[in-house]
């Protein structure tokens, strides 16, 4: 018995190192490398050293990826964020249609992303040769084509905990003499807060990541990941993005520190 | 009466449908200045939807509503002189109780006398908010909890904040839906006492909804008895539960025992083969009536006067009283005596004349319109009848007027036994039998005298007695309307 627990036991400290390995491996590995100033991983290490560091904030063109990246994933998650809140609001409060409204704005977090980044594509080539609005695919198509995208999470962030609210919440504020909209503002908000941050991070985190709408949609703009794709398809990984990857990691990791300490507090607050 | 003979709220004529289901019907009914008016009847009924119209969060789909003489049908809520209490509290979970309470002082304006001839408003400043808040608080007993988060208050003191925050408003009329429903029972009692204590201090109109008769009656100037949309009586509590309008509302409010009878003549009755001395008067000879009797107005006996003879068929303590059923040839009488007669006994019932009410029959045949089909069916609710012509006095085409008995319609289990599908709506214990009502797929109600006891919702089928559907031609062939209910 004795032996079958201990074996048992061996099993899944073993099952979870692997795990815990595969995941941050690829992730430690970039860290370590990002204070090496040697080109390719195959040379030699060479001293310690914050030289990408440096060079990366010196490269021209990897800043204005980078300032690309958060411009659009700051604005288009902003707007996401109201758009995304003022829509899960709605579509609660409907009576009739309610269900298949709810599921319509849904569809396209499950639809293939490919298909979305040609839809946009196509919808910029209608929009300019048969309508003759004529604009350049580059930042302000992304902030939009970004918008359009994440607005769906942001609804599926907000919509449940609405289902959770007090029904006749919006009906005491207007029954105390506050307009709709100043319930909204007031009353709605305030409770939604919350989810509505937790949005706005899932909005902008997506922004963050997507590759296949941007690639198609930018024109001439790029965003770190598109940059880092086309950089690696002309001369190979530019050594500064290992430096840049471990910023963003970092960044990360704090963030969700914060978080859970804030989330820790707010559940110590209301016991 | 504390209040004064002056109208507040007028309802007119007012409907309320959802998607062709009527919830609301053309309800016409005023509510007096500083009257403590409840609506009560059963789930469903149509209470809530009225008061949420008076409330403004509903539209009608007709009629109109005037405070004040004042027409608010289309009024939005923010601007009615009216405050809502919510059954389920509905506080503001990101403010503290003070400023959950002074949410809506902070809205309001206040006249602040005249310039060029118009008037000014202005917002009330903290210190007056900070004053009224204090004193609303104060009147609900929680003066000490203006800075405790909502949510860390009892369920008792969260609707204490709740009604705090609506009376803080100094509305005209304050609205209470259920406000007590979601309370344990000690809590719920107490709060009785503490809102009828408010309207007395306050003289605010209070409407206040409920299915509880209990609370109604204890709480209410006025009740307003309602029951599928329809106002079924309206009365004091004592008034409303001596002398109930009808067999629905003598059902409603209190334990009852409610019969089929026939007055003889003014001030007698006879009903389970008995005449009985009443009080009631002004019925046609031999008219079938419904009668009421309080289970607590019978005298029951061992040996001695009475007019009925009876078996204890059982026997329940409730506290102060024992509650028994006692069989009497085919009718079971509810009795409540301080003192017990076991299962089984013999025992004598006694009924004085005072203790009889007796009530307007809705409703003493099935009548509607119809048209012959074919030498011995006709078509009426949605439905061919069979009946016997034995004159062959009708043709097809001939708009006739059908009338039925109560007992010759036969309520099937299976809706496909029956002829046309209905919904039962209502079913009164009377006597050996039960008279069920049942609404039929085309809108028309039946009235049916069964055997067998049914479910309020019940789907069931409708047959009838080709021997007693009675066929009559209609005088009016034009006249319109396709139903032509006999009203007792």
């Amino acid at each position: 018995m004795k032996d079958k627990k201990i074996l048992s036991l061996i099993i899944r400290w073993l099952i979870l190192i692997v795990v815990l390995v595969a995941i941050y491996l690829p992730i430690a590995l970039i860290i370590l490398y990002s204070f090496s100033e040697v080109r390719d991983l195959g040379g030699e290490y060479g001293s310690f050293s914050f030289g990408l560091y440096a060079k990366l904030f010196q490269n021209k063109e990897l800043m204005t990826a980078t300032m690309n990246t958060l411009a659009i994933g700051l604005i288009s998650a902003f707007l996401a964020t109201i758009l995304g809140s003022v829509s899960a609001i709605g579509i609660h409060y409907m009576t009739k249609m309610r269900k298949i409204v709810d599921t319509a704005s849904q569809i396209t977090v499950v639809n293939a992303e490919i298909v979305t980044a040609m839809g946009f594509y196509l919808l910029f080539i209608f929009l300019r040769d048969v309508l003759k609005i004529s604009f350049d695919l580059g930042l302000g198509w992304l902030i939009i084509a970004h918008t359009v995208i994440t607005t769906p999470y942001v609804i599926l962030s907000v919509s449940p905990r609405l289902k959770q609210l007090n029904p006749n919440l919006l009906e005491a504020s207007m029954d105390l003499g506050a307009t709709p909209f100043r319930s909204l503002i007031t009353v709605m908000f305030p409770q939604l807060l919350g989810s509505m941050i937790s949005g706005f991070a899932l909005a902008f985190t997506l922004s963050l990541d997507d590759f296949v709408v941007t690639s198609i949609n930018g024109g001439k703009t790029y965003t770190i990941s598109t940059f880092v794709y086309n950089h690696i398809r002309r001369s190979g990984v530019l050594p500064e993005v290992r430096a840049l990857s471990t910023i963003i990691f970092l960044f990360v990791l704090i963030a969700m520190i914060i978080v859970n300490v804030i989330k820790n507090k707010n559940l110590k607050k209301e016991k | 009466m504390a209040y004064v003979e002056e109208k507040i709220i007028d309802l007119v004529d007012v409907c309320k449908s959802y998607d062709d289901t009527p919830a609301v019907k053309n309800l016409t009914l005023y509510i007096r200045k500083g009257e403590f008016v409840t609506l009560l009847g059963p789930s469903g009924c149509g209470k809530t939807t009225l008061l949420r119209m008076i409330a403004g969060f509903e539209s009608p789909t007709s009629g109109h509503i005037y405070i004040e003489g004042e027409e608010i049908t289309s009024k939005p809520p923010y601007r009615r002189p009216v405050n809502t209490v919510f059954q389920k509290y509905a506080l503001f979970p990101h403010l503290n109780v003070f400023n959950n309470v002074a949410f809506g002082l902070k809205l309001k304006k206040v006249e602040a006398g005249e310039k060029d001839g118009k008037k000014i408003y202005r917002k009330l400043t903290k210190a007056e908010i900070a004053e009224k808040v204090n004193r609303a608080l104060k009147m609900v007993d929680l003066e000490d909890y203006g800075y405790r988060n909502v949510n860390s208050l009892s369920g008792g003191q969260q609707q204490r904040i709740a009604i705090a925050r609506a009376l803080v408003c100094e509305p005209k009329v304050l609205l209470l839906d259920e406000p007590l429903g979601a309370l344990d029972l000690k809590m719920r009692k107490e709060m009785q006492i503490e809102l009828k204590r408010m309207h007395r201090e306050l003289g605010i109109t209070f409407i206040y909804v409920t299915h509880d008769q209990e609370e109604a009656l204890t709480m209410s100037d006025t009740v307003v008895v309602i029951n599928d949309g329809h106002i079924q009586q309206i009365g004091t509590p004592k008034k409303v539960y001596d002398e109930p309008a009808n067999a629905f509302v003598a059902n409603f409010i209190g334990e009852s025992n409610i019969l089929s009878g026939t007055m003889i003549k003014d001030y007698l009755v006879r009903f389970l083969g008995v005449n009985v001395p009443c009080l009631d008067k002004g019925f046609n000879k031999n008219e079938q009536v419904d009668l009421v009797i309080r289970p607590e107005d019978i005298s029951i006996s061992k040996e001695g006067e009475g007019q009925f003879k009876g078996r204890v068929t059982s026997s329940v303590f409730k506290g102060t009283y024992y509650e028994m059923n006692v069989l009497s040839g085919d009718y079971e009488f509810t009795v409540q005596n301080t003192s017990e007669f076991y299962v089984g006994e013999e025992v004598v019932l006694k009924i004085v004349p005072d203790s009889i009410h007796i009530m307007r029959k809705m409703r003493t045949i099935n009548s509607f319109e119809g048209e012959i089909e074919d030498e011995n069916t006709v078509y009426f609710c949605g439905g061919s009848f069979e009946f016997l012509n034995p004159d062959e006095k009708f043709e097809k085409g001939d708009t006739v007027i059908v009338k039925i008995p109560f007992d010759a319609v036969e309520i099937t289990d299976d809706e496909d036994d029956g002829v046309i599908g209905a919904t039962i709506t209502q079913a009164l214990y009377k006597c050996s039998y039960y008279q069920a009502q049942v609404f039929t797929d085309e809108g028309e109600d039946f009235y049916v005298d069964t055997p067998y006891e049914w479910g309020i919702g019940d789907r069931v089928g409708i047959k009838i007695d080709p021997a007693k559907i009675a066929v009559e031609k209609a005088e009016d062939s034009e006249s319109e309307g396709e139903s032509a209910n006999e009203e007792g």
